[in-house]
């Protein structure tokens, strides 16, 4: 039995060693496709979802690219470990959406002594810049910013006061997305009356809405949720408390979910920045760039738009996400 | 009066009270009560309609509590049957017939019982330690529902669905209805019947009352099988109050709030004795202090280190030793010569306190 094992491990052995030579071989035989190996922070949302997708279809064989893709389940080791094979298995691009932003030094020297380039979408990270070739994704502080400036000028010079429902606490979106609103509003007449975190979730906005709501009775005039999950929750607090969501409440939100964009197309919510997932073709063309040796600038900010119900409701029919 | 003091509830009630108390004073229109659209509109009526997902889940813990064991897959669960009943109704033609709705809802729930029972199972057949057997569902669950939906969330549009956590029945949520009929249902399968005092037993000694001739095996199984079904229905409720299914936040860490909720109310972890009214008042507790978070307008920065001291409040005014000690401080007080005690007599007086 014991013999029979050991047969079979050898046997296993060799498999893995042939086909980590196969993999080797043909990425070298077949120059026209591209591998690229992509590790994925996880599945953890719809936006991370509509992100995989594109990344998928830009990476496709038609656009002569041959896709090893990861997700880490949130994992950093599970990350790097998923970037070590990469190398391991000699492919031409890696593309991080990482899960953390410190610890990559060593892997991403590796990758550069294979001369490998390394591509950094959606999250940003703490090394140097000289170890990865170039970031692309979106800009949360000028989210925030672009958001902020609408309410300031909707408001105009009349007192409003406003609701925060903020992301998860600590998180790099909920705090980018608060610095750029709140640098965007000063000198309006905006009054912050509360600020109560919602963990990005429809359930956590629809309670805090419903908290802020016995707390001021009619007083709050504009509401500020920082994705629109929590948006979404907040309309049922608010319909449920006998207002009317987009009138007697305004609502703006950030990231432009197609329900997101439904709401704000029936009137209820008043503006929505978007926070584009769509990020596969830009990746796929600094990929391409980057291997025939151009030069690329080290940051790229994906173009993230906004839209008002008329805007929405023209986007709504091609919306992918 | 002394007797009144003794009694378990009395503890966890004073630390309701207290919560309502505090959430009163700092806004008095906690406790108003208006009319909006013909449905009774307040803080309370929120907190009894929200804290139903949690008052399902928590009962069907207090159970499996009882026996020893604990169900950590009640999160992953929930998640299930709302994937599984949204993405039913999402794909049908008809998701406004009242037919679809029930139809959903069943599968959903029917889902969730024999992933209870698959628990129960693990538990009672194969012998797996209940922490782990349940982890495998914890962690594989949410990776099911997520399946389930494709990643994304499911959202849907249908009246009769967003009526069982969004609808009211005489002025009150539809939900509140939902807690009290499973609080009835639960009470007087225990109370009534021998599956309590059965229950009790298998969690005090399994092997004395298997010698004894109970049937500990199918008593655990079935419990776990319950746990699952409430955890089922929770898992409507919360997908319904949102009309969507979020795989990924659905019920997420509701485990750790439903085992809090039933050791404020007084049930020992270590198995055996229950008390179900206790896990109730440990339900409002926990949905109070929510409130309470967005009245007092605590940061969102401080907000876990103000939870983690109400609960160790609660726990520690339960604690036989704690009371002992205060009653002792009394004692010097009033001048009298402290009684002093040996260990054992110590002991056996917590003993006699607790029970």
């Amino acid at each position: 039995m014991k013999r029979i094992l050991k047969g079979v491990a050898t046997a296993g052995i060799l498999a893995l060693a042939l086909t980590g030579i196969t993999a080797g071989s043909s990425s070298a035989a077949s120059k026209k496709l591209i591998v690229v190996g992509f590790a994925q922070t996880g599945s953890e949302s719809g936006w991370r979802a509509a992100n995989t997708l594109s990344m998928k279809a830009a990476f496709s064989k038609a656009n002569g690219f041959k896709l090893i893709f990861n997700a880490a389940d949130n994992k950093p080791e599970a990350q790097i470990a998923a970037v070590h094979s990469f190398i391991n298995q000699r492919v031409n691009a890696i593309v991080i959406a990482a899960v953390v932003e410190t610890g990559w030094d060593n892997v991403l020297k590796e990758a550069k002594a294979a001369k490998i380039p390394v591509f950094l979408e959606d999250r940003t990270i703490s090394s140097a810049p000289s170890l990865y070739a170039t970031w692309l994704g979106d800009n949360f502080l000028k989210e925030g910013t672009t958001a902020g400036l609408w309410a300031k000028q909707m408001v105009g010079t009349t007192p409003t006061n406003m609701v925060v429902i903020e992301g998860t606490t600590g998180s790099a979106p909920a705090i980018d997305r608060a610095t750029g609103f709140n640098a965007a509003i000063k000198g309006s007449p905006i009054v912050t009356l509360d600020s109560q975190t919602g963990n990005f979730t429809r359930a956590g906005g629809k309670t805090v809405m419903e908290g802020f709501l016995q707390k001021y009775p009619k007083k709050i005039q504009l509401l500020f949720a920082q994705n629109d999950d929590m948006g979404l929750g907040a309309l049922d607090a608010i319909k449920a408390a006998g207002l009317i969501p987009g009138k007697d409440i305004k609502i703006v939100t950030i990231d432009g979910t197609h329900d997101g964009l439904t709401a704000l197309s029936q009137g209820e919510f008043n503006y929505v920045v978007e926070c584009n997932p769509l990020l596969g073709a830009g990746v796929a063309s600094l990929v391409k760039a980057v291997l025939a040796g151009k030069s690329v600038p080290k940051a790229n900010t994906a173009l993230d738009g906004a839209f008002d119900q008329a805007q929405a409701t023209a986007a709504l029919p091609t919306r992918k996400y | 009066m002394t007797r009144f003091f003794r009694s378990r509830l009395v503890w966890p009630m004073g630390a309701l009270v207290a919560l309502v108390l505090l959430n009163t004073i700092s806004r008095p229109s906690f406790l108003s009560i208006s009319v909006k659209n013909g449905q009774l509109y307040g803080s309370i009526i929120d907190i009894l309609r929200d804290s139903a997902p949690l008052m399902l889940v928590a009962l069907g813990m207090t159970l499996v509590i009882a026996t020893r064991g604990i169900d950590l897959s009640v999160g992953a669960v929930m998640a299930i049957s709302g994937a599984v009943a949204l993405q039913f109704i999402s794909k049908s033609t008809s998701p406004n017939r009242v037919g679809t709705v029930l139809i959903a809802i069943g599968i959903g729930v029917f889902i969730t019982l024999l992933l209870g029972l698959w628990n129960g199972f693990l538990v009672a057949v194969v012998g797996i330690q209940p922490i782990i057997a349940t982890l495998v569902l914890m962690l594989g669950g949410r990776g099911i529902a997520l399946l389930i939906t494709g990643g994304f969330i499911t959202t849907i549009t249908s009246s009769p669905y967003a009526q069982m956590a969004q609808g009211h029945l005489l002025g009150l949520p539809l939900a509140f209805f939902f807690s009290v009929g499973a609080i009835a249902i639960v009470g007087l399968l225990v109370r009534r019947t021998a599956l309590g005092v059965l229950t009790e037993s298998v969690g005090i000694n399994p092997s004395a009352s298997r010698l004894a001739g109970v049937r500990s095996r199918g008593i655990i199984w079935s419990i776990y099988g319950i746990s699952g079904l409430l955890a089922g229905l929770a898992g409507i409720l919360y997908s319904s109050n949102i009309m969507a299914a979020d795989s990924n936040n659905a019920g997420f860490l509701i485990e750790l709030d439903a085992i809090l909720a039933v050791v404020l109310g007084g049930t020992s972890l270590r198995g055996g004795k229950f008390t179900l009214s206790g896990t109730v008042i440990g339900v409002f507790i926990i949905q109070t202090l929510t409130s309470t978070i967005t009245f007092l307008g605590v940061p969102p920065a401080v907000t876990p280190v103000f939870k983690a001291l109400v609960v160790i409040l609660v726990c520690l005014s339960q604690s036989s030793r704690v009371r002992q000690y205060l009653g002792r401080i009394r004692h010097l007080r009033a001048a009298k010569p402290p009684i002093r005690l040996s260990g054992l007599e110590t002991e056996v007086l917590a003993e006699r306190k607790s029970g």
